[in-house]
């Protein structure tokens, strides 16, 4: 859907090259093309606003460098902007002197409180914590019996209150009591949902909050939201003195411009990232990833640690010097698709990539577990020879192969068509930085599984 | 006169009497933006346009579309149609609505009840609560309504779906957590069959657009209601809250494509964020929008009328 900003920014600057100087002239359509692209990442129009005269003061007359392009410099100082909203650095949590440290979770109505409230407690218990939760939201249908479910899910105590407890600030009180009893640390106090401009509401927070004396209020924050972000962030931070923010539902596709118009509001930090529904999907937040998401480059970073994570890196360094000298063989193609199967569901891993620039290729490729397993099974029904050496599979052969791996002749068929492809295709490709690491991650459209139905 | 599903009905208070009467909300007042920019003013000029670019990008309306806009009151401009700034208002008032109208289209007409409502939407949109909404309308009409538990995922969406529809007296019909989406469907249409309700209303687990797995769960959720009735669903409604920013243009495609969106509901109206995203979805994929959420409460949806959304726009 979006034009990658740096491909744009490539395109304006095709002929700058020799000009010298960045000037107010052939800067023009760039910061044009910028701007555009914070607005369409929701970044708020007046932050886009002040961004982009930071952005032109810098620029302006600097010379242009020879070891980088115009553009790769222009992102550079963008990049380095959004970065100075952001934050360089992650931002960690704090803890009260004295426990029990109670954390307040507040925002507006389904941006994932209760969710990140639970994911938190997890996270808190995996880093040395002993947490406890609590829900204060008595007026969504079900809001409590929801926080159970999850406790239960992640492990850890909640408190319900006793019967005629009904009130937030009387369970609020009960729970600081029986955290400290029960020895927990950090109290997770899941509040509802609310329109900052609910007086009653609000108010009912500001007592909360001089009740519990929270060492954190952490305002949860949807990535999806629009340019009425800083209004709500900044709102919430009026009353209340929010100490961080989360931002939920970075597993999808928006380009979460809201992080920089909250951070630029409260000047309160990013703390955490939310990226799906179970209670594992929850990150500490990189403010570099951030600025790359916002500026439509994929958060690519993520992914690479992720797969560098699982993935063998002196097999990775072997297979591209494989790759690269053309002896890539069918036994080596299976040994990549074991390890693609160990990442785990491949959806989510393919959901991390940057659906644009230099991995437009991978946009379409939906990967099918199952069919990954078919070609597995294909190709363990080779004899090593036929595996080190395709060119030697004839008709008798596949027909041999297709009845040993249950699959039709039709299915090798296709399956050794698109390897001599592939192995063509990877040669020329393999020399981009994804390729150096991981040679094989970077499939084209149609190898193997490239045009089969998603799981 | 509304349209519904069934045909019409009265007309009710307005969107803005309804949010006018939500005492306690500081609502900063009705004052008027664009107003503000065109006082003591006579000429169109740049600073003007700017201005008014801040307002229409400010309520979500997306730049493309917003510059679409203000290329047209240019080019006016230039052939001196328009110098008047006072006549400026009427004529982007008149654009929105005719982007709106364009998209407008009556529901399905159901030939024979149950009406299927399928309700669909990424996570936290207000679905479950539309539907409670949704229901205490039809029941208004007298429509037997028949509640489907069709998120089967998230943590005690069944017991939320259960008190709206204590709330709003409609059957429900649910199974276990964590069972197959369809097979509550297929319960919930055969049973609403056999006892001859007017309306069921089906509630899915929120979802973001490039899951294309769960895409593909919705579509299996369709396809299942047709085995029971033909030309089911009637209606799907994409519920899409009031906040969201540029994402919705791209929820509203991916939506479409899988499970194939009649219409919209915009929720959350009753905050300061003014959904102007449907007016790009309105541009680009014709959508017609039916309601507006403005509360928490059973009676807080309301039809959508576009000549009070767009004034909203324009509201500080
Ligand atoms: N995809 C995705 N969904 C999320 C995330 N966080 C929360 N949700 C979902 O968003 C919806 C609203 O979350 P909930 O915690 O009930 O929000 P609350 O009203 O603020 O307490 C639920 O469907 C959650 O499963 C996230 O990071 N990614
Ligand atoms: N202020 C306001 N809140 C709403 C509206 N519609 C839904 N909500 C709230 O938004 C949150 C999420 O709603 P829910 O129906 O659970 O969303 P779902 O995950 O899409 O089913 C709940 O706290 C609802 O009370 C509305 O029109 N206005
Ligand atoms: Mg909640
Ligand atoms: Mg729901």
């Amino acid at each position: 859907m979006f034009d990658n900003l740096s491909e744009k920014l490539q395109r304006v600057f095709k002929n700058l090259r020799g000009e010298g100087k960045l000037s107010a002239e052939n800067m023009e359509s760039a910061l044009r093309e910028i701007r555009l692209a914070l607005l369409e990442a929701d970044v708020n129009f007046r932050v886009v606003k002040q961004l982009i005269e930071n952005i032109k003061a810098k620029a302006m007359g600097e010379d242009v460098l020879t070891a980088l392009s115009p553009s790769q410099q222009v992102i550079k100082i963008v990049h380095e902007e959004l970065i100075k909203i952001l934050g360089s650095h992650e931002a960690k949590l704090r803890f009260a002197n004295e426990p029990p440290s109670v954390f307040m979770i507040v925002g507006l109505q389904g941006s994932g409180k209760t969710t990140s409230a639970g994911k938190l407690a997890r996270w808190l218990s995996r880093n040395g914590h002993r947490p406890m939760l609590v829900s204060v939201d008595v007026y969504r249908p079900a809001a409590r019996e929801q926080l159970k479910v999850i406790a239960k899910e992640v492990g850890q105590p909640i408190w319900e209150g006793a019967a005629e407890e009904k009130l937030p600030l009387d369970l609020a009180r009960s729970a600081r009591r029986e955290c400290a009893n029960m020895g927990r640390d950090v109290l997770l106090v899941d509040t509802a949902g609310r329109l900052h401009i609910d007086e009653d509401l609000m108010t009912e927070l500001q007592q909360l909050k001089e009740q519990l004396n929270p060492v954190e209020i952490l305002f949860v924050a949807d990535a999806m939201t629009g340019q009425d972000a800083v209004k709500s962030a900044d709102e919430f931070h009026k009353r209340l003195g929010i100490t961080g923010i989360i931002l939920t539902k970075m597993d999808g596709d928006a380009r979460g411009g809201a992080a920089l118009s909250i951070r630029n509001v409260t000047g309160q930090p990013l703390k955490f990232v939310g990226v799906g529904e179970k209670s594992d999907a929850f990150e500490p937040f990189h403010p570099d990833r951030a600025a790359n998401r916002i500026l439509g480059m994929g958060d690519i970073l993520s992914f690479i640690e992720k797969a560098s994570e699982e993935i063998d890196q002196k097999k990775a360094v072997e297979m591209q010097r494989k790759l690269i000298d053309n002896e890539f063989t069918l036994e080596d193609f299976r040994d990549q698709l074991r390890q693609i199967r160990k990442l785990g569901p491949l959806s989510g891993l393919l959901d991390m990539m940057p659906k644009v620039g230099m991995l437009k290729e991978l946009k379409d490729v939906k990967v099918d577990e199952n069919e990954i397993n078919h070609v597995v099974a294909i190709i363990d029904s080779m004899t090593p020879r036929e595996r080190d050496n395709h060119m030697i599979i004839n008709g008798s052969r596949r027909r041999r192969i297709a009845r040993g791996s249950g699959r039709s002749v039709q299915e090798v068929n296709q399956l050794l068509k698109q390897y001599a492809q592939a192995r063509k295709m990877m040669k020329s490709l393999s020399g981009g930085f994804l390729g150096r690491k991981f040679g094989k991650m970077k499939m084209p459209a149609g190898f193997p599984f490239g045009n089969l139905p998603g799981r | 006169m509304i349209q519904t599903l069934f045909g019409s009905v009265e007309p009710e208070p307005s969107l803005l009497e309804k949010l006018k009467s939500g005492v306690q909300k500081t609502r900063a007042g009705l004052v008027n933006a664009l107003e503000d920019a065109l006082q003591g003013r006579k000429e169109i000029d740049a600073e003007l346009l700017d201005e008014l670019e801040s307002t229409l990008i400010s309520a979500d309306i997306g730049v493309r579309t917003t510059e679409e806009i203000l290329e047209r009151i240019r080019q006016r401009v230039e052939r001196h149609q328009l110098a008047d700034a006072a006549e400026l208002k009427g004529m982007i008032r008149e654009q929105l609505l005719e982007i709106l109208a364009a998209s407008e289209r009556a529901p399905a007409h159901v030939a024979e009840p149950p009406a299927v409502i399928l309700m669909v939407g990424v996570n936290g949109s207000g679905k479950t609560t539309t539907i409670g909404k949704l229901a205490q309308r039809l029941k208004n009409e007298h429509r037997s309504v028949l509640l489907c538990a069709a998120d089967t995922f998230r943590a005690a969406a069944i017991e939320q779906l259960e008190v709206w529809a204590e709330r709003s007296g409609a059957q429900l019909v649910r199974q276990g957590p964590g069972s197959d989406p369809s097979a509550v469907v297929f319960d919930a249409v055969q049973a609403a069959k056999a006892r001859k309700v007017d309306c069921v209303i089906v509630d899915t687990a929120g979802r973001l657009q490039t899951k294309e797995h769960l895409m593909a769960e919705l579509h299996k959720m369709t396809r299942t209601a047709r085995k029971v009735i033909p030309d089911a669903p009637h209606e799907v409604l994409l519920v899409l809250d009031a906040t969201t920013g540029q994402n919705g243009l791209e929820q509203a495609r991916k939506f479409t494509e899988s499970s194939g969106v009649t219409g919209i509901v915009l929720t959350k109206l009753d905050g300061t964020a003014k959904g102007g995203i449907v007016v790009a979805i309105a541009r680009e994929l014709n959508l017609p929008i039916r309601y507006v959420g403005v509360g928490e409460k059973v009676d807080d949806l309301l039809p959508f009328d576009s000549e009070t959304f767009i004034e909203s726009l324009f509201e500080k």
